[in-house]
C-alpha cells in the first residue's frame, strides 16, 4: 500500500501542471508494469496511450492522473459478450452448458473446476463433472474428492484410458440426465507438444458428436504467477481449442499476474474468474477496476 | 526475441566497423535492448538492470578484434556472464547420513510431487541408493495417493499417514521407518504454500527443525515471472534451502526466473526437470540455461563463426 502510494505520489507530482509526462514518470510507470509481468510490448503501447491521453487532454491535474491511469489500462481488458456468469447462471437455451478446462501442468484446472462446481450448485444447478485428464498420477482421484466435497456427480474411467471416450460418457450422460452444466477437466499438457494439443482437439470433437453446439465455453486456465509464457500457452491454446475465456489462479501470493494484459490485447479473450486460494469459495469474479488497482500495490 | 536482438547487435555495431573499441556512447542503446530482451524473458527487471549495469562495465572500452565484430563481441559478453551468474561454483548434492534427509518445498504446483518421484528413481538406479519417499502434504486431495502412485511405479517404498494431520510427526516418524527398513536415503514431498501464508510457511520450517535434512530442494516452475524473486527470498529466509529445482523445462519458457533466483540468493541450481516421466531429470547445465535466456541457438553460431 505505501509503495503504491508512493508511485503514485511521485507520478503525480512529476506530471502536474506539466503538458507531457518526463521520462522519470514513465520509467517508474514501465517499472510498475513490467514488474506485475505485463511485459515490455504491452507496457509501452500502454505508456504510449497515456502520453498520447496527456498531449491531448493537457494540463492534468493530479487527481485526474490516477484515474486516467486505471482507465486506460483497463481499457486493455476486453469484456465477456454474455455476463450471466458473474452470477453463475446459463445462458439462455443453453442447456447443457458444457465447459472444457485446459491448461498446462500445474496451474490449477482441477481445483477450479471444483470451486465453479461448488458455486454452479449453490446457484440451484445441477452440475456433473467429467474426469478427463486420465493421465496424472491420481488426477481422477483428486476430481472425485472434489466432487464429493461439492456434492455433485462425476463421470470417470479407468486411468489411462482415453480422455475423449470420457467427454463422451460425460456429455452424453448430462443429456440423458438433463443436467444443467457440465465441466470437463482435462490433463495438464505444455502448448509446445504437438501430440498433446492434437489430443484436444479431438476431445473437443468427440463432444461435438454428442452436442453440436459443445462445448459453450473452452475455459484457459492460466497460473498467476507465470511470466511471459503465458503468452504462448494463449497462443497455441487457443489454436488447438479457440479459448473462449481464462481464468487466473493463485493471485492469492505476491504475483499480479500482469500478463494477461498482453492476451488481452493480443487475443481479446476475456478473463472471467480468479483463484485466490485452495479452498472451494476461493474463486472470484474477475473485477477489472480491482485488477488494474493491485498492479501497483506491493 | 534474441534472434531480433543479435541482428540489433549486429545493425548497432555495423557503423563502427571502423572504431577499436567499445565506448559508453555506442553501447547505450544495446544495452537498453539487452536488458529489455532479458525481461522478456522473464529475468527481474532489477536483476536485468544491474546485470546490463555490469555487462556495460565489462564491455566498455573492450578492444575489439579484427575477427569479431562489435556486437558479436557484446553477445559473448553477455552470454559468458549470464553463464557465470547463473552457474557458479559448481555445487554437490550431499546424500551423506543414514539416512540422508532431503526436503522438497515450493509454491503449489511447482512440481514437487513428480520430482519427489524423480529424484527416488535418480537415486535409486544411478547412485545405487535405497529410497524412501514420504507424504508430508496433508492438504492437497489425492496427495498421497499421487505420490503411492509414483512411487509403486518405480518400484520405491512409500511412507504416508492417511490419518495423521500433522506433517511434522509424519516426517520424524518416516525417519524412524527408514531406519528401521535399511532405507539411506529419505525424500520428502510437502503441501505447496505460498510464501506468503505465515502458518504453511511456519509448518514447513517446523519440519526442517523437526528432521535435519542433508538438502533442502526449493522447487521453482520454469515459467515463473517477475515474482520469482520474492519467492525465493521468502522460502529461503525461512528454510535456507542448499539448492533449487528447476521444474518444466519442455515447455518453450526462456526461463529466466533462473537467473532472478540465483541472483537473489545466490543458491545453486541443482537440477532441471523436463517431462512427466519419471526419467526425464538432469542435473544442471549453466551454459544450457544461459543460452536458453538469451533464446538459444543462434547466439553460439554467432559466436563461434567469430
Ligand atoms: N494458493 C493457491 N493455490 C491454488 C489455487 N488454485 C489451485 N491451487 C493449488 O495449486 C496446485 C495445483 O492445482 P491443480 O488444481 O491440481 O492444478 P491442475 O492444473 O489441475 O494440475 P495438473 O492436472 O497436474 O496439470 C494445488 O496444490 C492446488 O491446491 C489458487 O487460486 N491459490
Ligand atoms: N511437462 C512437465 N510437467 C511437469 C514437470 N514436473 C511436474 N510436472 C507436472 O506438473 C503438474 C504439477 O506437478 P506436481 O508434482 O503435482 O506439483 P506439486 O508441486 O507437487 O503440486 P502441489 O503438491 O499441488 O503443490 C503435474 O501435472 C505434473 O505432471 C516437468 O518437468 N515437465
Ligand atoms: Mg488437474
Ligand atoms: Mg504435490
Amino acid at each position: 500500500q505505501k509503495t503504491k502510494e508512493g508511485f503514485f505520489a511521485k507520478i503525480t507530482k512529476a506530471i502536474a501542471g506539466k503538458a507531457s509526462i518526463d521520462e522519470e514518470v514513465l520509467d517508474n510507470l514501465e517499472e510498475a508494469l513490467v514488474g506485475a509481468d505485463v511485459g515490455i510490448e504491452t507496457t509501452l503501447a500502454i505508456i504510449k496511450r497515456i502520453e498520447a491521453r496527456v498531449a491531448k487532454d493537457k494540463y492534468i491535474s493530479t487527481g485526474e492522473l490516477n484515474a486516467l491511469l486505471q482507465e486506460e489500462i483497463e481499457a486493455v481488458l476486453v469484456d465477456a459478450d454474455n455476463t450471466s456468469y458473474k452470477n453463475f447462471e446459463i445462458p439462455e437455451g443453453q442447456k447443457p452448458y458444457v465447459i472444457l478446462v485446459v491448461g498446462v501442468n500445474g496451474v490449477g484446472k482441477t481445483t477450479t473446476i471444483g470451486k465453479l462446481a461448488h458455486n454452479y450448485k449453490k446457484a440451484g444447478h445441477n452440475v456433473i463433472l467429467g474426469a478427463a485428464d486420465t493421465f496424472r498420477a491420481a488426477a481422477v482421484d483428486q476430481l472425485t474428492i472434489w466432487s464429493e466435497r461439492v456434492g455433485v456427480s462425476i463421470v470417470k474411467q479407468a486411468m489411462g484410458s482415453d480422455p475423449s471416450a470420457v467427454a463422451f460418457d460425460t456429455v452424453t450422460s448430462a443429456v440423458a440426465k438433463g443436467s444443467d452444466i457440465v465441466i470437463i477437466d482435462t490433463a495438464g499438457r505444455l502448448h509446445n507438444k504437438a501430440y498433446l494439443m492434437d489430443e484436444l482437439t479431438k476431445i473437443k470433437r468427440v463432444i461435438k458428436k454428442v452436442l453440436p453446439t459443445a462445448p459453450n465455453e473452452v475455459m484457459l486456465v492460466l497460473d498467476g504467477s507465470t511470466g511471459q509464457n503465458a503468452i504462448e500457452q494463449a497462443r497455441h491454446f487457443t489454436a488447438a481449442t479457440d479459448v473462449t475465456s481464462l481464468t487466473i489462479t493463485k493471485l492469492d501470493g505476491t504475483a499480479k499476474g500482469g500478463v494477461v494484459l498482453a492476451i488481452a490485447n493480443q487475443f481479446k479473450i476475456p478473463v472471467k474468474f480468479i483463484g485466490v486460494g485452495e479452498k472451494i469459495d476461493d474463486l472470484l469474479v474477475f473485477d477489472k477496476h480491482e485488477f488494474v488497482d493491485s498492479l501497483f500495490k506491493r | 526475441m534474441f534472434n531480433s536482438l543479435s541482428e540489433k547487435l549486429e545493425s548497432a555495431f555495423k557503423n563502427l566497423k571502423g572504431e577499436a573499441r567499445i565506448n559508453d556512447l555506442n553501447i547505450a542503446n544495446t544495452v537498453k535492448d539487452i536488458r529489455r530482451a532479458l525481461v522478456d524473458a522473464d529475468v527481474n527487471f532489477k536483476i536485468a538492470k544491474e546485470f546490463t549495469d555490469k555487462v556495460k562495465e565489462k564491455a566498455t572500452g573492450e578492444k575489439v578484434i579484427n575477427a569479431i565484430s562489435p556486437g558479436q563481441l557484446m553477445v559473448k559478453i553477455v552470454q559468458d556472464e549470464l553463464t557465470e551468474l547463473v552457474g557458479g561454483k559448481e555445487a554437490d548434492f550431499n546424500i551423506t547420513g543414514n539416512p540422508a534427509v532431503i526436503l522438497i518445498a515450493g509454491l503449489q504446483g511447482s512440481g514437487k510431487t513428480t520430482f519427489t518421484g524423480k529424484l527416488a528413481t535418480y537415486l535409486k538406479t544411478k547412485k545405487g541408493k535405497s529410497p524412501l519417499v514420504v507424504a508430508a502434504d496433508i492438504y492437497r486431495p489425492a496427495a498421497i495417493d499421487q505420490l503411492t502412485v509414483l512411487a509403486e511405479q518405480i518400484g520405491v517404498d512409500i511412507y504416508a499417514e492417511r490419518e495423521n494431520k500433522d506433517a511434522v510427526s509424519i516426517a520424524q516418524n518416516a525417519i524412524k521407518h527408514a531406519k528401521a527398513n535399511n532405507k539411506n536415503v529419505v525424500i520428502i514431498d510437502t503441501a505447496g504454500r505460498l510464501a506468503v501464508d505465515e502458518v504453511m510457511m511456519t509448518e514447513v520450517a517446523n519440519i526442517k527443525a523437526a528432521v535435519n535434512p542433508t538438502e533442502i530442494l526449493f522447487v521453482v516452475d520454469a515459467m515463473t515471472g517477475q515474482d520469482a524473486v520474492n519467492t525465493a527470498k521468502t522460502f529461503n529466509e525461512r528454510l535456507d534451502f542448499s539448492g533449487v529445482v528447476l521444474t518444466k523445462l519442455d515447455g518453450d519458457t526462456r526461463g529466466g526466473a533462473a537467473l532472478s533466483i540465483k541472483y537473489t540468493v545466490n543458491k545453486p541450481i541443482k537440477f532441471m526437470s523436463s517431462g512427466e516421466k519419471m526419467d526425464t531429470l538432469d542435473i544442471f547445465y549453466p551454459e544450457r540455461m544461459a543460452q536458453r535466456i538469451l533464446g538459444m541457438g543462434d547466439i553460439t553460431s554467432l559466436v563461434e563463426k567469430a
